[in-house]
């Protein structure tokens, strides 16, 4: 995640519950990020509604394997939909990594294959750091929807929550992307 | 009976310009109407419908999510976690299936329990009718602006036209 966050520089970032939200927040808070703390599953449906109202800023997605497996349905409303400016980050550790590390089901389901089948434009694959830098560049460079999954490991890491009170992240993310 | 066109035109009046939901017979000929002046863009869920809202109310909008009450089942944890305590207001334009017990079984009883439930989780409601339906949407935009959480207007069949004639 870090190596991507260095990338981005004013472009609204909806991330998901749970570690990923965390991780954002401890390695670079930003106005321009939405962190969630609840409604899991939902976070693309968040970024589609930014996406479809300001249609001159790429907006990006940071996930996980368990959000998507739980708001599967909202890869064919992006898919069908086709919005340009959606790039979909997918960090998958093939664990409900907040709750104690369960087994989700994306070790045995391809959810890039779902994506691509759902009607992403560029969909890809990667493990290693240069390969997520050099993909994720590209897919903030061209039309998408785009979807990205990043095969990563487990993390025990130890990451405070956002401390920040959820109408705070809201009014704050509202200002930061207030240009069209 | 208030025409589609009317309705839509009234809640375009008061400033929504950002509508998503998901059908129900109910509500037929107010998403026909949408659709015609390309306002509404579908969702799979009323869970994702009430997200894609508070994104876009994030992003300047002022969003309207439609859905049959059964939705308000399926997309309650995220109203109450996103929505509620994010204080990113919308209007629920929730058709009201099962009203007084008449209609098919799975309908009963949300039917029923639609206006405690809404009470419950204290979300703000109102159910729509002809005769006050300037106070209505005047309510509907005050308390939207004031209290900056979603707001439910209940609509029974018949009070805004459907899809037949």
């Amino acid at each position: 995640m870090e190596a991507i966050l260095a990338v981005l520089t004013d472009q609204p970032v909806i991330i998901c519950n749970g570690f990923p939200s965390r991780e954002a927040f401890k390695l670079a808070d930003r106005p321009t990020h939405f962190y969630m703390i609840g409604s899991m599953g939902v976070a693309p449906a968040i970024a589609l509604g930014v996406a479809l109202s300001k249609p001159n800023k790429k907006v990006v997605v940071f996930d996980g394997d368990g959000n998507v497996l739980m708001g599967m349905g909202t890869l064919a409303t992006v898919g069908a939909l086709k919005p340009p400016n959606f790039v979909h980050v997918v960090f998958d550790n093939e664990v409900y990594g907040s709750t104690g590390n369960q087994p989700t089901l994306s070790r045995i389901v391809r959810l890039e294959q779902v994506a691509k089948a759902a009607g992403y434009v560029n969909v890809e694959q990667v493990r290693e750091r240069e390969d997520l830098v050099y993909e994720f560049k590209d897919m903030l460079a061209k039309d998408g929807p785009s979807f990205l999954l990043v095969k990563v490991t487990e993390q025990a890491e130890d990451v405070d929550r956002v401390l920040l009170e959820p109408p705070e992240v809201t009014q704050r993310f509202k200002k930061a992307i207030e240009s069209p | 009976m208030i025409e589609s066109d009317d309705f839509v035109q009234a809640l375009q009046d008061i400033g929504f310009n950002f509508f998503t939901g998901v059908p129900d017979s109910i509500l037929g000929g107010i998403i026909a109407t949408l659709m015609e002046r390309r306002l509404y863009t579908p969702a799979v869920r009323e869970d994702e419908a009430v997200a894609m809202a508070a994104g876009a109310y994030m992003a300047g909008k002022i969003p309207a999510v439609l859905m049959q009450n059964s939705g308000l089942g399926t997309s309650l944890n995220t109203l109450v976690s996103l929505n509620l305590i994010y204080q990113q207001p919308c209007l629920l334009i929730i058709s009201w299936r099962g009203f007084q017990g008449k209609d098919a079984p799975e309908h009963l009883v949300m039917g029923q329990t639609m206006t405690q439930l809404l009470d419950t989780v204290r979300i703000p409601h109102r159910t729509f009718s002809e005769p006050t339906a300037v106070e209505d949407l005047k309510w509907t935009a005050e308390t939207f602006m004031k209290q900056r959480i979603p707001v439910a207007l209940l609509l029974k069949k018949g009070v805004v036209k459907g899809l037949q004639p």
